[in-house]
């Protein structure tokens, strides 16, 4: 991706749109194709409580996959954030169950201390230059083995704390509306991505975002500190990452030490799938929540087909390579 | 995978970069994704057919482990017999609780006759199962149990007894004096607490001249338990023996005491595998305990067809378990229950 082309015909904004909008409706497609196969193909796929478990199971992905997407965009990545949100989940075990804190101050906890490891992972990246990949797979061990000493390597349970599962698994549409029933979680998600897509395309710190993977060095000779961007960006995520930590601490009602490992590369796929490039400046968060949405789906529906399990994992393998080639030609052949 | 570029501001001229061919690339994606789901359907075509027969899924701890491959055998085995569906499902690792609990509300979804689960995390698991319950959909508890009364049944090996078995053996091979260890896989489950304090409060309660001087945890890992083993040895050159507490445990402590040179180390296993069936042969391994993992698989599909059919089924199932050595390994009794 060296683009030597000095032709700016478009303004950034129209541009990203028109773009975003073509690759939102390609992998819109794809997920509706999925979704009509599947209902095809299992009177038990298309019912409320299998759609409803479809939700559930992309909404830690998924948030997980909208905080990878800031960093992916400024053209970093991060591994570390499985274990990041494992570590905010044990963290927040400590606070609710161990010192027997309120529950807000437990809400704060995960926040706060995905931010701080968010700044950390963003200072290695920004001021000590130390490559992103580099930077994340130390903190992504640092924060395992954190999580395990702090937990003492068993799980912290949330028994004490009654609300908390409420976090993921109550539901207030279903209070409002009975006959649908969508729990917290997915909600939670949606509010996520929303404040997220609204960061990336009406605030400065979007607009850095952006540039920051296009072009770092220009925007950093054009007079901005593109470090203090950069790590911002790292802390918003890691911010993000902690409410992924709440949503598996409160659907497990447990804070589980050694899970966690694995979801990186599980996010970054739906990222991907998504259309957001991995050498950065283009992504759209939209994206990012319909290609989480196309792998729980794609996992939900081989299940409900009872495929066996080792083929399962094959599916879902190629489809990443297909949905991503597809993006490729269509990128190489668009206008 | 940072970018950074020779100059210019790249990002205002993103998609003109490679704009050089032009065409529709839709029907491209489309093909692609057309076949995929032709693919899907043909797939789905060939279960529906199946859909007659009474349907259990079986959400395991595991899945590509040898152990839960013959459970696995024994699942299918009671499927021919009985003339049921039967599906086997399991995470890739025994931390990934929540993906087990996905796995679990997908079999939901599907309503099952009945379902046989082994829980990672019971807690965890509690929502779901009492969706089961208010289905009307039994649930069989397999392995290592599930701490709820949900479950009708539970099939499961009586480990607290296996293990005072091992600890019993690794007494007569050390003399009934001096000091062992412990390398357990991990100190949650159900399976995990019960070998350890199974063999634990059996050296405490019948040989007191035992020391159990370290029990350390890792995680079933073969390669976290050797490096484990090899610091134990270490840390205790006077050690006399070491219990393995399941497969990846015991040829973790096998490989451990191999790598460190150590002689006159006493070790027991758990299950079995080629690699430790080989230690045994080889005398590396005096001997190990061995459950019933086919029996275990073909217990949970029979309690739960008598569960669906709505006939009593015992709430514990014991499967049994052996020891097994160099001398009855080939026994017919002991070969039907080892697995490679």
């Amino acid at each position: 991706m060296t683009s030597t082309n000095p032709d700016a015909r478009q303004g950034v904004f129209a541009r990203l749109s028109a773009s975003g909008a073509h690759q939102k409706l390609l992998a819109f497609a794809s997920l509706l194709i999925l979704l009509l196969g599947f209902t095809l193909a299992s009177p038990n796929f298309m019912q409320t409580t299998n759609i409803i478990a479809i939700l559930q199971a992309t909404s830690v992905n998924g948030v997980l996959a909208v905080a990878t997407t800031l960093v992916i965009i400024t053209g970093g990545i991060d591994l570390s954030i499985g274990t990041l949100m494992t570590f905010t989940a044990v963290m927040t075990g400590v606070v609710l169950t161990n010192l027997g804190l309120p529950l807000p101050l437990g809400i704060a906890t995960a926040i706060g201390t995905g931010a701080f490891c968010g700044f950390c992972s963003g200072s290695f990246v920004a001021k000590m230059k130390i490559p992103p990949f580099i930077a994340t797979l130390g903190m992504m061990l640092i924060l395992k083995g954190l999580s395990l000493v702090i937990s003492g390597t068993r799980p912290i349970y949330f028994n004490d704390t009654p609300g908390f599962s409420q976090i993921s698994l109550g539901s207030v549409i279903g209070a409002v509306i009975p006959s649908l029933p969508i729990p917290n979680g997915v909600l939670i998600l949606f509010l996520v991505a929303g404040a997220a897509a609204y960061i990336l395309s009406r605030t400065v710190l979007g607009r850095y975002c952006f540039a920051l993977g296009s072009n770092e060095e220009s925007v950093r000779l054009s007079g901005v500190n593109t470090d203090w961007w950069k790590i911002a960006i790292y802390t918003l995520s890691g911010a993000i990452v902690g409410i992924a930590g709440l949503l598996i601490a409160s659907r497990l009602n447990s804070a589980q030490p050694a899970l966690g490992l694995g979801y990186e590369l599980e996010a970054i796929a739906a990222v991907v799938i998504g259309g957001t490039s991995l050498s950065g400046g283009r992504g759209t968060i939209l994206g990012t929540l319909i290609g989480a949405l196309i792998m729980a789906v794609l996992t939900n529906g081989l299940r409900i087909l009872s495929v066996a399990q080792e083929w399962q994992t094959v599916v879902t393998g190629a489809i990443i390579i297909l949905a991503v080639y597809a993006d490729q030609v269509r990128r190489r052949k668009a206008a | 995978m940072i970018e950074t570029g020779k100059g210019g501001f790249r990002l205002c001229l993103k998609t003109k970069t490679h704009n050089i061919h032009g065409g529709n690339t839709m029907l491209n994606r489309r093909t692609l994704i057309g076949t995929l789901s032709a693919a899907t359907l043909v797939l789905g075509a060939g279960f529906a057919q199946a859909q007659d027969k009474m349907y259990i899924p079986l959400i395991s701890k595991g899945f590509q482990h040898q152990f839960w491959q013959a459970v696995k055998a024994g699942a299918d085995k009671a499927a021919a017999e009985f003339d049921v569906n039967v599906t086997f499902e399991g995470p890739d690792s025994e931390a990934q609780v929540d993906r087990q609990i996905d796995m679990l509300a997908a079999a939901l979804a599907k309503n099952p006759a009945a379902i046989g689960f082994a829980a990672l995390d019971s807690q965890a698991a509690i929502p779901l199962l009492k969706q089961a319950q208010a289905a009307g959909i039994p649930i069989i508890a397999f392995d290592s149990g599930v701490d709820s009364d949900i479950p009708v049944a539970t099939a499961a090996t009586d480990n607290v007894a296996a293990a005072a078995l091992a600890a019993d053996k690794m007494a007569e091979f050390i003399g009934d004096a001096g000091k062992v260890a412990v390398v357990a896989h991990d100190q949650t489950s159900r399976t995990g607490i019960d070998r350890r304090d199974g063999f634990v409060n059996r050296m405490k309660e019948a040989h007191p001249n035992i020391e159990v001087v370290t029990i350390q945890y890792g995680a079933g890992d073969q390669l976290q338990s050797t490096e484990i083993t090899k610091s134990i040895l270490t840390a205790n050159p006077d050690l006399k023996g070491i219990f393995g507490t399941n497969e990846g445990s015991a040829i973790g402590v096998v490989n451990g005491v191999k790598e460190s040179g150590a002689t006159g180390i006493t070790i027991i296993g758990y299950d079995s595998g080629k690699a430790q069936t080989d230690a045994i042969r080889s005398g590396l391994m005096a001997g190990a305990i061995t459950q019933n993992p086919v029996g275990i698989g073909y217990e949970t599909v029979k309690a739960a067809v008598m569960a669906a059919k709505g006939e009593a089924v015992p709430a514990k199932i014991d499967t049994g378990f052996y020891y097994y050595d160099k001398s009855n390994i080939d026994s017919p009794e002991i070969a039907a229950v080892l697995y490679d």
